[in-house]
């Protein structure tokens, strides 16, 4: 009997089966609002930091979406929207070419010196 | 250099066979899997069923509560409320920028809503008969919630878990909030107190079917925790939520409507009766009593804004520069 | 990170309140200000006066709340639920001042001892008693006159609020100098709509302007002075509303025009009604919806 529910996600029970009526889905003409990363600062002296996503018609107001939902609780002192299609990423096929160079630099971090115990403010 | 967007899902390598082996070995370690990894299509799709299936949950779960915001009954509790039911949003937004980063589309996602073709959580299928329900399901609708939820901040995929710890943080005002309306209610009038257990009488067999059948009859689940997308069984979970519960219902002074609970001292977890498990099922299966009403206020919502949503497009499109 | 740890540390009582969510440093905008009535001031003035400000925000988050679930886009959802709750906030502020100076009318003899003085006078005053406008009273209509009626509605207030920071009382003063952040918010979010709906598509013009008209005679009674706006603003209290008209005529012009919108002709002034407790049949309606549940149950707290 309860084999065709599961409890996935957060708020549990949901079915799975599919006999669940569907109703006929009209279907409606509309242009989909861009989508929008959103990057907050959260307090003076950080960076910005990347929390999520939203859609918006336009710059400002993906703006406006964005403090609306994202500092409702005054996490943020500032924001940075841009169109995820705007931005440029590293492309997971040339993850190594990319950042394998990096990997074995180790003299880049400070913990690759060694330095007796008995010197201060080092 | 291609020029992707970010935390946008890459087409898939012919290479899989390595591809996988570093799948397999970030789960191992217990990394976190990224939008742009290489994934297994099935781990994908079960994600954003998954993920999807919440958010419809968190948009869905906005409505039997804010059926009472123009009513409640103090201006401190419309204003409670009222951010409760806006975080409901928040929380539906966050998931869906979730799914959205494994190539979902959440206009599509609505869509299939709208279309019942994609399911929410049931609970949200029964009404809010008074005020008190308004408690309850912060107590015990949100307390089991976020027994699910909290494991899922370690999900294996990285942007849900990070929009899960984002809303298991915001979530913590609204179980709280749910019990301190119950127990002002308690220390009210005998008429009060009435509904407020007259409330529990009707959400906790719900609440314990939130959790989800036996794990035994729970097919999903096994690849699911290979995969580190759940976490913990789901009696396990069942079984914190009571254990959790019982003390705090008899803090509020109310009666469980279970006679079977009884607490087992040697293990120490309060044993519970059996779940019937017909009656969630008839309300899934569109005999509850909110179904249609749920749907159909999503679908107004969508199909009677439309022209907004087209005037900003036009808008932004003449104001393009 | 160990869910049993986060686990704990959610639910648990933590001394940190920060640590409920990300956000911190909520303050109390009434923290540290002097609450006496000011040398010379009626405080039934003054209360009558909190009451037409604070129904004025009370009645308008009510409209807005009517939009949540309804709301075109899950975006827009959380911006109508953020304007709603900080127009509510401002009534309550405004509420309790009223009450404070005494000013409860009938209402405190229907509310039950331990009902706070806001709430007694949001839920146990009759219609006749609120003192709310026309403008803010009337149905929402679509997404279009919403978005009008917020423009129109916080272009006044702000206009109102911006000289009350100066206001003798310095409750008043308070409440507006943390109202002016939030209600310039709100007229920057309305107008944007009201520029993307007047100037988007065909569709949207025409309601944007049908949604401009139906707004439009709600002006006539908003610039007229009460006899108690007129004697508190003598005194440096409260603003003349008249003193407001020409800044509001000139915004609600400047933006309708940007939006390709037609400007109606401009109302003549008319003695005030919602402000004297006059009203239509919406506000009977408005507050079956708001204070029904709590007037069944008056000895009830919640």
């Amino acid at each position: 009997m309860s084999t065709d529910l599961t409890a996935e996600g957060g708020h549990g029970a949901v079915p799975t089966g599919p006999e669940v009526p569907t109703a006929p889905s009209p279907s409606v003409s509309r242009r989909d609002w861009p989508l929008y990363e959103v990057f907050v600062r959260g307090k003076r002296g950080l960076n910005h930091v990347h929390v999520g996503s939203l859609h918006a018609p336009d710059d400002e107001m993906a703006v406006h979406a964005a403090r609306d939902l994202y500092t409702r609780r005054n996490e943020g002192v500032s924001i940075w929207v841009v169109r995820a299609a705007d931005i440029t990423a590293s492309s997971p096929d040339e993850k190594d070419p990319m950042f394998a160079p990096s990997g074995d630099k180790v003299y880049r971090h400070p913990t690759f010196y060694d330095i007796p115990e008995n010197v201060p403010h080092m | 250099m291609s020029a992707p967007t970010l935390d946008r899902p890459a087409a898939a390598s012919p290479d899989e066979t390595a591809l996988r082996q570093q799948f397999e070995a970030t789960i191992a370690a217990d990394h976190r899997i990224e939008p742009r990894d290489w994934m297994p299509e099935g781990y994908r799709k079960t994600l954003v069923r998954q993920i999807a299936q919440h958010a419809h949950s968190e948009i869905i779960g906005m409505q039997p509560e804010g059926d009472w915001l123009l009513a409640a009954p103090s201006l401190r509790r419309k204003a409670v409320l009222l951010a409760k039911v806006q975080d409901e949003a928040g929380h539906g937004m966050y998931l869906y920028s979730a799914a959205e980063t494994l190539g979902a589309d959440r206009a599509d996602l609505t869509d299939k809503l709208i279309e019942r073709r994609q399911k929410y959580s049931s609970i949200f299928n029964y009404p809010t008969l008074t005020y008190a329900d308004v408690g309850v399901i912060g107590w015990l609708v949100d307390g089991a919630a976020i027994c699910n939820q909290v494991p899922l901040c370690r999900s294996s995929y990285g942007p849900y878990a990070r929009a899960m710890i984002r809303i298991c943080k915001e979530e913590s005002f609204h179980q709280r909030q749910g019990y301190e309306l119950l127990m002002t209610m308690m220390r009210g009038t005998d008429a009060q107190r009435a509904m407020v257990q007259d409330a529990v009488d009707r959400w906790w067999w719900p609440s314990l079917m939130m959790f989800g059948p036996p794990d035994e009859e729970s097919p999903n689940s096994a690849q699911s925790m290979a995969w580190g997308i759940k976490r913990h069984g789901n009696d396990e979970l069942r079984q914190r939520f009571v254990d959790m519960s019982v003390p705090q219902a008899q803090a509020l002074g109310v009666t469980l409507p279970d006679p079977d609970l009884t607490l087992d001292e040697a293990g120490g977890h309060w044993r519970f009766g059996a779940i019937d498990w017909s009656e969630l099922q008839r309300v899934i299966s569109g005999q509850g009593p909110c179904n249609a009403e749920r749907i159909a206020r999503r679908r107004a919502a969508r199909d009677d804004n439309a022209w907004v949503t087209e005037a900003a497009s036009a808008y932004a499109a003449k104001h393009a520069s | 990170m160990h869910e049993e740890t986060v686990y704990d540390a959610l639910t648990n009582a933590h001394d940190d309140a920060g640590h409920w969510a990300f956000g911190t440093g909520f303050d109390d905008p009434l923290a540290g200000v002097d609450t006496t009535v000011p040398d010379g001031v009626d405080p039934a003035d003054l209360g009558a006066y909190c009451l037409m400000l604070g129904d004025d925000a009370l009645v308008l988050a009510q409209r807005l709340t009517q939009w949540i679930t309804a709301a075109p886009e899950l975006e827009e959802e959380v911006a109508i639920g953020n304007t709603g709750l900080d127009l509510l906030g401002q009534a309550r502020l405004l509420l309790a001042r009223a009450g404070s100076v005494g000013v409860l009318g009938r209402s405190r003899s229907r509310a039950t001892e331990s009902i706070p003085d806001e709430d007694a006078l949001a839920y146990f005053r009759d219609a006749d008693e609120f003192r709310s406008t026309g403008l803010v009273e009337a149905e929402n209509g679509d997404f279009g006159q919403t978005m009008v009626r917020l423009f129109v509605a916080s272009t006044v207030r702000l206009a109102v609020f911006a000289r009350l920071r100066d206001s003798r009382d310095p409750v008043l003063a308070a409440i507006a100098a943390k109202g002016v952040h939030e209600l310039a918010y709100h007229r920057d979010h309305a107008a944007r709509w009201v520029l993307r709906l007047g100037d988007g598509t065909p569709e949207s013009h025409r309601r944007a302007q049908a949604g401009v008209d139906a707004v439009w005679p709600h002006l006539a009674d908003l610039f007229t002075a009460t006899d108690v706006e007129s004697r508190l603003a003598a005194g440096g209290v409260a603003v003349d509303p008249a003193d407001v008209r020409a800044e509001v005529r000139d915004v609600l012009t400047t933006v309708l025009e940007r939006a390709t919108l037609r400007v109606p002709e401009w109302p003549a002034d008319a003695p005030p009604r919602g402000r004297t407790g006059e009203h239509g049949p919406e506000r009977t309606g408005l507050l079956e919806g708001l204070q029904g549940l709590a007037r069944e149950h008056p000895a009830a707290t919640w």
